[in-house]
């Protein structure tokens, strides 16, 4: 408030004052307040004090306990998963690797994103198992998660994080949200209330669509021979301004193999990675799926019809394996919204919330003391 | 250099349009900040607008520093004790002083945790610090501990300039107001 500078405090306070006497006399003191008219004037500066702390405390979302917040969010997946400290909240069970993509400048018509023009940019990615477990034994039905970071010149980046599952099970925030409410483990059984899983699936018809969709796709036998799913759609923009919604796939050259019945084996898929990454590079091949006028962008739920353009536009060799301890990958965020120029965020509501809950989940991990992950560094020399 | 205390009644105009621009921004980044870490749909739409907005508080917050230096202001209304003239200076200074780490902070924040920082298009910032989770974790603790004492320190401004204005009635407001105050 009334401000004076850093270096004349005194002369304002000694100089202002004798100025102020001299040269500006107050015109005339104000005529003394009646004690009504006082106490009027005091409770309006109140009422304007408190409308501003109470908007701020509004738009904070203190006034709306059951608004689900990426906090809030966070704190299910806890909840559900435990706390294990330094380690992201949902597929915490990961390895690192390395590798660089190959653009073969096919999706430069529908994208400005330099990673489309042709050549080659280094990319650092993260093989995980989805849930909270960082030591969670590998279980084939469990969801298969790949994030990458493409790094282009000029220091600019598009990450990704994509899943082996064609379609996403849940069509918004909440409806995530409620499912993890719906799975939690009841402290007697240590089981799921099937009662509960039941009345969310009859309560959303998408979700079921959805796991129709998905059990139709046997999972394969491991980490190098499933295609991984962006699922969400994107807005493309290219050279000359015109905009497409894509989803992205990346479709595996390493061929399908079932996965076989049931294992002991505590990091089958893992070992399998690290096996197979250090006999030959392994390879994707990146597939942007353009949407038709009509087709649903803001609904992960849903596939887009047959028969869509389907464009590859280039190769993703990954040829270094790496544990999560050693590696610089676990210190990254795979935020679906690092966006180079030339690619944005669909309408999809979950965009924005993935973003916001990736976040919630990295500032927690960052602030904890990082404890050993399941495949040390040991795991991969093996 | 230092500022002459004159006979002045105002702060200059470019001081009073400084003042004035960054109260609107200070304010509406304070809403939007304190919502964003609150919002899942709209997070990414306000993170888009946050990040732009601290830069460009950054920069003015430079610029009315400097303009604040190389020119003369108006002395303190006669009404102010010397502590009242005190708490008014500290006050200006932490002001100003948030205003001018807060923003860093953030620019720190992204770049400890090496997020792109980008501000519009292909426009972005280059990281200022190494890239290190601890020091994001602190640095993001910091972000919000600044974001509230410059909030508190607002409605302690706000405050204040409404008892002078209200209640002692000796014209404070007018030595800011975005109108020319009559003359003497």
């Amino acid at each position: 408030m009334a401000p004076s500078g850093p270096n004349q405090d005194g002369k304002t306070t000694n100089g202002g004052g004798e100025l102020l006497s001299e040269n500006a006399p107050l015109e005339k003191p104000p005529a003394p307040l009646s004690a009504g008219d006082l106490f009027a004037r005091l409770a309006g500066i109140g009422v304007l004090l408190l409308g501003v702390v109470g908007a701020f405390l509004y738009l904070g979302g203190w006034f709306s306990p059951q608004k689900l917040t990426p906090a809030r969010f966070v704190d299910e997946f806890e909840r559900v998963g435990g706390i294990h400290s330094g380690f992201r909240r949902n597929h915490a069970k990961g390895v690192c690797v390395r590798g660089f993509f190959d653009s073969n400048g096919q999706g430069a018509r529908l994208s400005k994103a330099v990673v489309f023009q042709s050549g080659r940019v280094p990319v650092i990615g993260r093989f995980s198992l989805g849930g909270g477990n960082p030591h969670a034994s590998d279980d084939l039905s469990n969801v298969r998660g790949l994030g990458l970071q493409f790094s282009l010149p000029d220091d600019e980046q598009w990450r990704t994080a994509m899943v082996n599952l064609p379609v996403f099970p849940f069509k918004d925030p909440q409806a995530f949200y409620d499912n993890l409410v719906a799975s939690q483990r009841d402290p007697n059984t240590h089981q799921p209330d099937p009662a509960k899983g039941a009345a969310f699936i009859a309560s959303h018809p998408e979700t079921a669509r959805a796991i129709a969709i998905i059990k139709s796709h046997a999972p394969s036998s491991g980490f190098d021979n499933t295609a991984y799913n962006g699922l969400n759609a994107f807005r493309f923009i290219n050279a000359d301004g015109a905009t497409t919604y894509v989803r992205w796939t990346l479709a595996p050259v390493q061929p399908y193999q079932a996965a076989a019945g049931a294992s002991q084996e505590k990091n089958l898929l893992f070992d399998g990675l690290i096996a197979s990454i250090q006999q030959h590079p392994l390879q994707w091949h990146l597939v942007l799926t353009v949407a038709q006028p009509g087709d649903p962008t803001d609904n992960a739920t849903i596939q887009w019809p047959e028969g869509r353009e389907q464009v590859d536009v280039g190769t993703l060799t990954l040829d270094s394996v790496e544990s999560d301890d050693s590696s610089p990958a676990r210190d990254i965020n795979f935020d679906p919204l690092v966006l180079p120029a030339g690619m944005a965020p669909s309408g999809d509501p979950l965009l924005s919330a993935r973003s916001a809950i990736y976040s919630q989940s990295f500032t927690r991990r960052a602030g904890e003391t990082k404890e050993p992950s399941e495949i040390t560094p040991a795991e991969v020399r093996k | 250099m230092s500022a002459r205390t004159t006979d002045r009644q105002q702060f200059t105009g470019s001081m009073r349009f400084l003042h004035w621009l960054m109260a609107a921004l200070v304010l509406t980044m304070l809403g939007i900040g304190v919502a964003m870490v609150a919002s899942l749909g709209d997070y990414h739409r306000l993170v888009s607008i946050h990040r732009p907005v601290g830069i460009l508080i950054l920069i003015l917050v430079v610029i009315r520093f400097v303009n604040r230096r190389l020119s003369s202001v108006p002395p303190f209304p006669a009404t102010m004790s010397p502590q009242e003239r005190f708490a008014a200076h500290a006050s200006e200074v932490l002001l100003y002083t948030l205003l001018f780490v807060e923003p860093l902070v953030g620019w720190g924040m992204l770049s400890a945790a090496r997020y792109p920082i980008v501000l519009f298009g292909s426009l972005r910032l280059f990281p200022i610090l190494p890239h290190s989770l601890m020091l994001y974790a602190v640095l993001r603790k910091t972000h919000t501990f600044l974001a509230y004492l410059l909030f508190l320190a607002f409605v302690a401004h706000f405050g204040a300039i409404l008892f002078h204005t209200l209640i002692v009635r000796d014209g404070m407001l007018s030595r800011m107001a975005p109108w020319r105050a009559r003359a003497r």
